[in-house]
C-alpha cells in the first residue's frame, strides 16, 4: 500500500507538519510505506518525539502494543484513524 | 486536526503569546545569515511545545558551536547528573536559558555513572567542568531497596541511606567545581499500596518518595542548595502531565517529553535568579486589571470590585496576590491611561480596594502611551526596563508594550481577573532564591526615597539638604550574615558597577579568608530610614604595596549623595590597613554601566592607561592621601 486512502487525508496533513516540525524540514513526503530506515535521523528519539506529539495533536493516548506494532507512516495514519473515529 | 491537545500541552508557558507565523520565522532565520541570537531569543519568548523547543534548540546549536555569542550575561556549563534518561531535557533547559538571554552549555553523565563521575577526576564531568550541577535523581533509582514488606527500622535506614547519598553528591559536586549545586525534587511515580493513608505503610515506596522530597527542604536550606521544585509542579498540572508509565517502560524517561518545556524554566529561572535577572517589579494597569470597569466612565460607584458578585472578588483576588508580591519585595507600580485624580480615587476612596496608594511605588496615570509610562516607572524607581513585568487586559497594549519594549515581560492574560494570578504564579517571573531582611523593607524604602526627594525639592541648596539628612555610613566587612545580600548585589548591580566582576558564593568566602584582601558591605542610614546595604567594594594586593580594587559597585538609588567619596576614603584606610601605598582601580566597559566611566578621575586617580575597548586604568598614591571631605558619618558595625 503505498497511496493515502482519501478518508486519511486530514490524518496525513497534520502527520507532515509534526514530521516536518520534528525533523526540522519544509516538505517531507510522507507515505504509508515511509519508515525509520528511510529518513535519515529517525531514531528512537525521534520516535518517541513523533509519539508524544501524535498523542498531542490528535488528542488520543497511543498504547504499549500499538506502539510496538508500527512499521511504517501508515500503520501509524491507520492507528490514529481508529482512536479519532 | 481532531482536538486541541491534551491538558499538559495547555498548561505549558501560557503565560507567552503565540504567533501564527512561529515556523515560518524559523525556517527564515535557518536560511538566513549572520547573528541569529536576537531573533532566537524572540522566538524562545513564544509558546512553544517540546517539538518547537527542540527545533530551536537545534538551529541554535547548528549555528553556535559550542561557542557562546556576546549576550551581555554570564554563560552557564550545567551539568545534569542522575540515573535515567536525561537526554530530552537538554534542549529545553537551554532554551529556557535562551528565552531569558543566558547561554547555557549542558552536560549529562554517561548512564547511571554519576557517582563514579563525580569522584574521578578524569571523568567527562571533571573535563567539563561545570559551574552549576543539576541533580535529576528518579525516584525508582533513590527508592531501590524499598518494598512494602519493611518494617518500621529498615524503612528508616533506607530513608537514612538515601539521604546520606544525596549529601555526598551535593559536597562531591561543590568540592571538585566550586559550582551552584540544585537538585530536582522527586516525582513520586509510585501507586499506592494503602490508600488514603499510605504513610501507615512503613515500606511505602510513594511514603518513601513523600518523606524524601519533605527532607530535600531542611538539607538543602542547611546546604546552600537550591532546589528544581517538580513535585510543586506535578501537583499543581496533575501526574498525568509529567509523566506516562509507558514512556517509562520504552526509554527510561521519568520526565515525559511533553513537559520538558516546564522543567527548562523551573531550571532556567533558578539559574537567571542566581545571577540576579529575575524581575524586581510588577506594573499594573488599572480599568479591568485592578477593578472591572473604567474609573473615568463608570466613576468609583461604578467599577467592579470587592465582595458581592464573582467579577468583583476575582479583581480583589488580582490585587491581593500583587500585595502579597510586594510584601515580599517585589515593587508595584501603576500605568494606566486615565486623568490622575480619576486614577488615585479608588486607591484613596474605595473601601473594597486591597491596594493603597501606599502600596504603589510609582504611579503613572496620564494619557502617555504604554511604553512611554514604563519608561518613566523604570527612570522613576532607578530600575532596568528589563527588570519590569507589565500586567495588563489589553491585547492592543500588550502587543504594543512588547513590541516598543522586547525587553519588558508581558503575560497573556484572559479578561477573566479569576485566571490572572495563577497565570502570574505559573510565569514566574519573580524567582527568588531567598529573602532578605532588604526585601521585605522594599516599598518603604522607595517611600522613604519620595519623602527625602520632596526634602531637595523643597532644599534651594544641595549643601544644605544632604546636612539635613544627618546620613551615617556603618560599615562592615564581609561576614557570613551578609553573605547572601552580597552574591545578589555583585551578580545583579548593572549600572554603577566598575568592573561588573560576578562572584559566587565561593568567591564572596575566599575573600574573607584572605589577609591580602578585603571585602566591605556598606549600609546608608539617614533621618528618612535605612537604604540597607548600598555598596561593596573588594580590594586584592595583587604586587607588593598596591591594592586593586577589584569590584566596587553601588546602588543608583543613593547617587549624589557623597556615598562615592566616603566609600574611597573607606578604601583608601582599608588598604593602607593591608599596606599599601597605592590603590589601584579599573573600569571596564559594558553596555550598561556607562554611568561610571570617570569615576576614578572625579574621585582624584590619575588615568595610567586606556585602551580602545574603553577599559581603562588609574591610580592614586596613598602616602599623600587626605580623606575627601563629606557630610556623611562613618563607622564600622
Amino acid at each position: 500500500m503505498s497511496t493515502i486512502p482519501d478518508s486519511q487525508a486530514a490524518i496525513y496533513t497534520v502527520l507532515s507538519e509534526i514530521f516536518n516540525d520534528v525533523f526540522m524540514v519544509d516538505d517531507m513526503k510522507l507515505t504509508p510505506a515511509l519508515s525509520a530506515k528511510d529518513v535519515a535521523g529517525w531514531d528512537s528519539f525521534k520516535q518517541i518525539e513523533i509519539m508524544v506529539s501524535v498523542e498531542e495533536r490528535f488528542n488520543i493516548k497511543l498504547n504499549t502494543r500499538e506502539i510496538d506494532s508500527l512499521k511504517n507512516v501508515g500503520d501509524l495514519a491507520d492507528v490514529i484513524a481508529k482512536k479519532t473515529a | 486536526m481532531a482536538g486541541y491537545c491534551s491538558g499538559a500541552a495547555l498548561q505549558q508557558l501560557r503565560w507567552l503569546p503565540k504567533t501564527t507565523d512561529w515556523r515560518d520565522r524559523l525556517r527564515a532565520l535557518a536560511h538566513g545569515q549572520g547573528d541569529i541570537w536576537p531573533q532566537a531569543v524572540a522566538l524562545a519568548n513564544e509558546q512553544l511545545d517540546f517539538i518547537r523547543t527542540n527545533a530551536l534548540d537545534d538551529l541554535v546549536r547548528r549555528r553556535h558551536g559550542d561557542a557562546a555569542p556576546d549576550t551581555g550575561t554570564r554563560p552557564v556549563r550545567l551539568a545534569i547528573l542522575g540515573s535515567s534518561t536525561l537526554a530530552h531535557l537538554h534542549a529545553p533547559i537551554r532554551v529556557a536559558g535562551l528565552r531569558r538571554n543566558i547561554w547555557i552549555t549542558t552536560y549529562e553523565n554517561d548512564y547511571g555513572q554519576y557517582q563514579q563521575e563525580l569522584l574521578d577526576t578524569s571523568s567527562g564531568l571533571h573535563a567539563f567542568k561545570p559551574d552549576a550541577v543539576l541533580f535529576a535523581f528518579d525516584s525508582r533509582h533513590l527508592a531501590q531497596g524499598v518494598h512494602a514488606a519493611l518494617n518500621q527500622q529498615d524503612a528508616a535506614a533506607a530513608q537514612e541511606e538515601a539521604r546520606a547519598m544525596i549529601l555526598r553528591c551535593w559536597r562531591a559536586a561543590r568540592a571538585a567545581f566550586a559550582c551552584k549545586v540544585m537538585q530536582q525534587t522527586l516525582l513520586d511515580p509510585f501507586l499506592p499500596l494503602m490508600g488514603s493513608n499510605e504513610h501507615r505503610l512503613p515500606g511505602s515506596r510513594s511514603k518513601f518518595i513523600g518523606d524524601l522530597n519533605a527532607a530535600l527542604r531542611g538539607m538543602a536550606d542547611a546546604e546552600g542548595v537550591d532546589l528544581v521544585a517538580v513535585d510543586h509542579a506535578v501537583a499543581r498540572d496533575g501526574l498525568a502531565a509529567w509523566y506516562d508509565a509507558g514512556l517509562w517502560h520504552r526509554s527510561k524517561q521519568e520526565v515525559s517529553p511533553a513537559a520538558g518545556p516546564t522543567y527548562g524554566e523551573l531550571v532556567a529561572r533558578i539559574l537567571a535568579a542566581r545571577q540576579g535577572r529575575s524581575y524586581k517589579c510588577l506594573v499594573l494597569d488599572l480599568d479591568n486589571t485592578l477593578w472591572g470597569g473604567v474609573i473615568g466612565d463608570d466613576g468609583l460607584d461604578g467599577i467592579v470590585i470587592g465582595q458581592g458578585s464573582a467579577l468583583g472578588e476575582g479583581f480583589v483576588a488580582v490585587q491581593e496576590y500583587a500585595r502579597e508580591l510586594a510584601r515580599r519585595g517585589i515593587i508595584l507600580a501603576v500605568s494606566s491611561k486615565n486623568d490622575e485624580a480619576n486614577a488615585l480615587e479608588p486607591f484613596e476612596k474605595h473601601p473594597d480596594m486591597v491596594l493603597r496608594r501606599t502600596d504603589i511605588a510609582s504611579f503613572q496615570a496620564n494619557w502617555s502611551d504604554k511604553a512611554a509610562n514604563i519608561r518613566a516607572i523604570a527612570q522613576d524607581l532607578n530600575i532596568g526596563l528589563d527588570a519590569l513585568v507589565f500586567l495588563d487586559d489589553n491585547p492592543f497594549e500588550r502587543n504594543f508594550v512588547r513590541e516598543q519594549l522586547p525587553m519588558v515581560a508581558v503575560p497573556e492574560v484572559s479578561d477573566d481577573p479569576a485566571e490572572v494570578p495563577a497565570v502570574l504564579a505559573d510565569a514566574g517571573y519573580f524567582e527568588s532564591l531567598a529573602v532578605t531582611d532588604d526585601d521585605r523593607v522594599r516599598t518603604a524604602q522607595y517611600q522613604d526615597n519620595r519623602a527625602r526627594d520632596a526634602l531637595l525639592a523643597n532644599s534651594s541648596d544641595l549643601e544644605g539638604y544632604l546636612r539635613g539628612l544627618d546620613m551615617r555610613m556603618v560599615w562592615r566587612r564581609f561576614d557570613k550574615v551578609g553573605q547572601q545580600r552580597i552574591v545578589q548585589l555583585i551578580n545583579k548591580t548593572n549600572q554603577f558597577n566598575l568592573t561588573t566582576r560576578r562572584h559566587t558564593d565561593e568567591d564572596v568566602e575566599a575573600i574573607m579568608a584572605d589577609p591580602k584582601s578585603f571585602g566591605a558591605q556598606i549600609r546608608l542610614r539617614d533621618r528618612f530610614g535605612d537604604n540597607g546595604i548600598i555598596a561593596i567594594l573588594i580590594g586584592r594586593m595583587q604586587e607588593h604595596g598596591v591594592v586593586t580594587i577589584d569590584t566596587w559597585l553601588m546602588s543608583c538609588r543613593v547617587l549624589g549623595r557623597q556615598v562615592e567619596p566616603t566609600t574611597l576614603n573607606l578604601a583608601a584606610y582599608l588598604a593602607a590597613e593591608i599596606g599599601a601605598t597605592k590603590l589601584r582601580g579599573e573600569y571596564i566597559p559594558t553596555q550598561k554601566n556607562g554611568m561610571v566611566r570617570d569615576h576614578y578621575a572625579k574621585l582624584g586617580f590619575t588615568v595610567v592607561s586606556q585602551d580602545e575597548s574603553g577599559r581603562s586604568i588609574a591610580e592614586l598614591d596613598l602616602q599623600n592621601y587626605a580623606p575627601l571631605p563629606t557630610f556623611i558619618h562613618v563607622s564600622e558595625g
